[in-house]
């Protein structure tokens, strides 16, 4: 009785048991991935100051890339500087723009909103980077060229190009979080008097600032970790630009355009590596400015 | 002081030109690479080679490379992707472990591309020896999209009515027999939708693919289907350009007189498919919902 009752148990048992087995060691796929992921860039990256003999401080305070010159000089300063202000300036340009989208979508036509803003927000978010890339190359490089001194390439046009692809990501989070909204602070206001826009600027504003920030920040860490696109249409000189409008380099189109070009275990290709460890850094900033951030709009 | 129905006027105003342009925006993307780009699209450039320096080259290889590509890391990540977010959603125990996981999923899901791209250069193509190849790529792809898979299983498993789960254990199913069959074809939807447009993003994808599947293709020799010949298209461990990597490289240092028109037919198709996708996936999972809710 004891055997057949065992017996019957046995193919749930084993059910169990692959499915358990399965999914984790999915998960612990997922897991030796990240962490050899970050070994691998960092051990690379952090051979340029062990074993060249670069310094850390010259690497990232350094204004001259010149990794062929006598003596070579790495100095990343002039990529930082664009990665910065390319992804903050495209923030700066996309971030009124999706509150005014978020807005829009929320308070002023909600069925228009999610029928066709929605949608439209959506297919942003899909359309390739490259092909960002090449409209940018082909329509905003000659404006500018056009209409300011230089040759149209530059922060100026890459940060544009950026600000149009970190609009889906930054539109999202606003339009949750302005979702997610009590209804009753909206209410309350309207109660009182005031006008939407009043409503939005004193009350909506104020509690969703935190969400805003995040979709903000996550919309800079794209911009940053963002390579193609920026890389057709900066320029890609090594050095730090007197405007806007003139040529720079960013840390993602440094190695894009180096790396195939240098010998792997050369100075200037662990240099490289260093960029890519810089890269990778950020991102774990970005990341847990993010989660301070969703803390914050928790409370 | 202006009147607060003035102001409220004004930024209504302002609000709703910012939406509108948003509009024109997106419009005016798409009618500028389709305007610019379809007219040089025919079935010839469709099929035929690139040529490097003379006129007339088309994307055939690419095209294909593309969705190859595309194919291989599906079959790759959806499987490790649905276990994956199985595992976070039904048998991962809340506590300090399971939200480093968690931290651990966003922070790859954050990672530029291209610092995958570089992991897959170092890891796969020069340790693992795979070289410049398909399959490079598409494990490369494939570790780009296991978060966004992992977060699409888990929103999918959290459409599932708790009580549907509830009945499934109530009557002495496995845990595994109750997810496989009970909660999944009501997840499904969800999931389906989530992964086509990650199929999306995956066939976009260029900068990951740079260092891993490489930027040249061998002359493939289409009536050749042997997998393990060196010209096969079929041949996964062949390299392999893709039509995103095509369209940056001609933009980079294409030689050819008609780089630009090329660049703009390669585009077009590039966003066309992706279109094609969206839709497919909006269709779908609209059919389906009906379907498995009877509702309209």
């Amino acid at each position: 009785m004891a055997q057949s009752k065992q017996h019957e148990s046995k193919p749930h048992l084993v059910e169990e048991w692959v499915g358990k087995v399965y999914t984790a060691l999915c998960i612990l796929f997922l897991v030796v991935t990240i962490f050899s992921m970050v070994y691998f860039v960092a051990s690379k990256g952090l051979t340029t100051f062990f074993k060249d003999k670069v310094n850390v401080i010259d690497l990232l305070t350094g204004i001259k890339w010149n990794p062929g010159g006598d003596p070579p000089l790495f100095g990343a300063l002039p990529f930082i500087f664009g990665s910065f202000s390319t992804s903050i300036l495209a923030a700066v340009i996309a971030a009124p723009l999706a509150f005014c989208a978020a807005v829009f979508m929320i308070e002023i036509a909600p069925k228009f909103g999610r029928k066709y803003l929605q949608p439209v927000i959506e297919l942003l978010a899909g359309i390739p980077s490259v092909v960002y890339g090449f409209v940018g190359l082909s329509v905003i490089v000659p404006l500018f060229r056009d209409i300011f001194p230089g040759q149209g390439i530059g922060i100026a046009a890459g940060a544009l190009v950026l600000s149009v692809m970190i609009l889906p990501t930054i539109t999202t989070i606003a339009t949750d979080a302005l979702a997610s909204l009590p209804s009753g602070l909206k209410e309350g206001s309207y109660a009182l008097g005031s006008t939407r826009w009043q409503t939005i600027y004193r009350i909506v504003l104020p509690t969703m600032l935190p969400a805003l920030m995040t979709g903000v920040v996550l919309g800079i860490a794209r911009a940053f970790g963002e390579a193609l696109a920026v890389q057709m249409v900066i320029g890609n000189a090594p050095h730090i630009p007197g405007s806007l409008f003139e040529s720079t380099s960013t840390l993602t189109s440094a190695i894009t355009l180096s790396m195939g070009n240098t010998v792997m275990g050369s100075t200037h290709n662990n240099a490289l590596w260093s960029l890519a460890l810089i890269l990778m850094t950020m991102t774990f900033v970005f990341v847990f400015i993010v989660r301070w951030l969703e803390r914050r709009s928790k409370i | 002081m202006m009147k607060a129905k003035t102001v409220d006027k004004i930024a209504t105003a302002v609000i709703i030109s910012v939406a509108a342009f948003i509009v024109i925006l997106l419009a005016g993307l798409l009618g500028y690479i389709l305007v610019r780009g379809l007219g040089h699209v025919s079935v010839d450039f469709l099929t035929s080679p690139p040529e490097t320096i003379s006129e007339g080259g088309g994307i055939g290889p690419q095209l294909f490379n593309s969705l190859f590509l595309l194919f291989l890391t599906m079959i790759i990540t959806v499987p490790l992707g649905l276990g994956a977010g199985i595992y976070m959603s039904e048998y991962a125990k809340p506590g300090r472990v399971t939200d480093f996981i968690r931290l651990l999923v966003e922070v790859l899901s954050s990672f530029p591309s291209i610092v995958v791209g570089l992991f897959g250069l170092l890891v796969l193509v020069n340790m693992f020896g795979l070289g410049f190849s398909l399959f490079a790529g598409a494990l490369a792809l494939t570790v780009f999209n296991l978060p966004l898979m992992v977060r699409i299983t888990e929103q999918g498993l959290k459409s599932v009515p708790r009580e549907q789960k509830e009945a499934g254990l109530a009557l002495g199913l496995s845990k595994w027999k109750t997810i496989t069959s009970i909660m999944m074809p009501i997840a499904i939807p969800v999931i389906l939708t989530g992964t086509i447009l990650a199929s999306g993003r995956v066939f976009g994808e260029a900068a990951a693919l740079l260092f891993t599947a490489g930027m040249s293709s061998p002359r493939l020799d289409f009536s050749d289907w042997n997998p393990l010949s060196p010209f096969s298209p079929l041949n996964p461990f062949r390299p392999a350009e893709t039509l995103a990597v095509h369209i940056w490289k001609i933009n980079s240092e294409g030689l050819a007189p008609d780089a630009a028109e090329i660049a703009a037919g390669a585009s077009a198709v590039l966003i066309i498919t992706v279109l094609l996708f969206n839709l497919v996936a909006r269709w779908l999972g609209r059919l389906i919902h009906r379907k498995f809710t009877a509702s309209k």
